[in-house]
């Protein structure tokens, strides 16, 4: 049996006494897309860093490919490639000159890093702006030059930490396009979101992290099974709206039947954002 | 064995240049800019203490003029290597986080801390020796020759590690400038630059000894004016750049993985 391509095994962070990640047990098989979520403060961003090399851990076992993070850290770093959340560039750089420094640290030879740079410009669609200086690009042009940055090295697998924060949609929507494209030339995806239907929309499975444990696991689709594949919403019962979870819309539409009229009530598909709140206690953006 | 080795030196080196070349490129985009910032308070510092304060004074049987120039010299080379060094990987660090890609990247340790510190060597080389053409075509009477260049390398590389140690350290902008104003201001005027150590009391000698920008004066007045090389001076060069640079990969080692 080959490897995963992550392998958390009992890992723990703590600062000041304080556990930031608890026992942390986790497997992504060589080329998933898999998401990360969780409330901030959950622990993502500090498994994520221990993940890269960023971060030494309390205790647990980390392994990437097959190498341990702790023993061989330059061989994991050469495995990967990130988008962190914030932005990482260099600003007094050229998105060009931005790509050829993280080629050169990465070793590729010079004719290599040409054509990949040239490659990876066009992939993000960034051909017609290369030369110009980070400070002068939006918000989105420099999320997909982080983008192109992460992939020249051709790693197997790739980080996305938040890749879509503070994005308009219309370039949320481009940054997904490409990140289906990443998983679909054979990347494995390990994406950490604040938004839902991010998660919903691109992953294969995803892990909820709160207090930093994995608290739930699974596809989409199996995660709102469990909770219930209809949700019947009661609005302005009691303080603020109550939630009903049910297997089908047959057993939802009998309950709704049985509440007083006057009740207002919407019956729609549960998705993840409920399935979120109702084992987190938490939206997915509240501290 | 040896053939790892020379391979391993080679990997390193080129690492190291990789992470210079970011930065040299930007200090190329800005050259003139920054010739001109750069040499502009030793020039302050020549025309108030060399010409202004200090004409017709001589020190250890030396004019003052001749006194003093190595003495600027040397702290140009501090404040632009500590800066260079410092400054720029405080704004990677902090402001653009792009040191985190280092730190991510499959480089060794000491390629980056190298790499690093290279951006100091090369902008306080480039200030010391834009200062000396000036100096020379100004007040000639003092010579550079190879010991003054060598010299003159070591006190940027001790500074730029100083630089690299300090932002390394730093948890804000605030605490670098509270870094330059506590320790490199101080050692500015005290570093034996503007006096000579023999004028001063036996205590406050022994304390100034402690810095050391006073042994770069000392060595680098020494080689300018032609007298025998202060051998204890040197070996304090040695001394703080060793310790500097230890400083550096303990702090780097524990801040990466």
């Amino acid at each position: 049996m080959s490897n995963p391509m992550i392998l958390i095994d009992g890992l723990t962070k703590e600062y000041s006494g304080k556990k930031v990640v608890d026992g942390l047990n986790l497997r992504v098989e060589k080329g998933e897309l898999f998401g990360f979520l969780g409330p901030n403060g959950a622990g993502k961003t500090t498994t994520i860093r221990i993940l890269t090399t960023l971060t030494k851990p309390t205790s647990g076992n980390v392994f990437i490919n097959g190498f341990d993070v702790a023993r061989a850290p330059s061989r994991v770093k050469s495995q990967f490639g990130i988008v962190q959340q914030h932005m990482s560039l260099n600003r007094d750089l050229s998105v060009r000159e931005n790509l050829d420094f993280h080629a050169r640290l990465h070793h590729l030879a010079p004719q290599v890093r040409r054509e990949r740079i040239n490659e990876l410009l066009e992939y993000v669609e960034l051909t017609e702006h290369a030369d110009q200086l980070i400070d002068k690009l939006s918000g989105g042009l420099k999320r997909r030059t982080m983008i192109a940055r992460c992939m020249l090295h051709s790693p197997r697998l790739l980080f996305l930490d938040e890749p879509t924060v503070g994005l308009d949609a219309q370039a949320r929507r481009r940054v997904w396009d490409l990140i289906r494209r990443m998983n679909i030339d054979g990347s494995t995806v390990f994406l950490t979101t604040h938004y839902i239907e991010e998660a919903e929309a691109l992953c294969d499975r995803v892990a909820i992290i709160h207090h930093g444990r994995v608290i739930a696991l699974g596809t989409p689709r199996q995660l709102r099974q469990r909770l219930g594949m209809i949700t019947v919403e009661i609005q302005g019962h009691g303080n603020g709206t109550d939630y009903r979870f049910f297997p089908d819309r047959e057993a939802a539409a009998r309950f709704v039947s049985s509440l007083p009229s006057q009740e207002k009530v919407l019956m729609r598909e549960s998705n993840l954002e409920d399935v979120f709140v109702e084992i987190t206690g938490q939206k997915v953006l509240d501290k | 064995m040896s053939k790892s080795l020379v391979k391993k030196f080679w990997i390193n080196s080129q690492d190291a240049y990789t992470v210079l070349w970011s930065d040299l490129l930007i200090l190329k985009r800005r050259s003139g800019r920054y010739l001109i910032t750069t040499t502009i308070s030793p020039l302050l510092y020549l025309v108030a203490f060399g010409w202004g304060l200090g004409r017709g004074m001589s020190v250890n049987g030396t004019s003052y003029l001749q006194f003093v120039v190595p003495g600027i010299i040397a702290l140009t080379a501090m404040t632009a290597s500590f800066n260079g060094a410092g400054t720029r990987l405080n704004v990677d660090r902090l402001y653009f986080r792009s040191f985190d890609e280092c730190l991510m990247a499959p480089i060794s340790l000491l390629s980056l801390l190298l790499g690093k510190a290279l951006i100091g060597v090369v902008r306080g080389l480039v200030s010391s020796i834009a200062f000396i053409a000036v100096s020379l075509a100004l007040a000639p009477g003092f010579s550079v020759g190879p010991l003054f260049l060598m010299e003159l390398l070591l006190t940027c590389l001790l500074f730029s590690f100083l630089g690299v140690l300090a932002a390394l350290l730093a948890r804000s902008h605030q605490d670098l400038a509270t870094f330059s104003s506590l320790i490199l201001l101080p050692m500015t005027f005290l570093g034996g630059t503007f006096f000579s150590l023999t004028q001063v009391p036996w205590g406050l000698k022994l304390a100034l000894y402690v810095l050391p920008l006073t042994h770069c004066s000392i060595c680098l007045r020494a080689a300018a004016l032609s007298q025998p090389v202060p051998c204890g001076s040197l070996f304090g060069i040695i001394f703080f750049l060793m310790v500097f640079f230890s400083g550096c990969m303990v702090v780097l080692k524990r801040i990466s993985v």
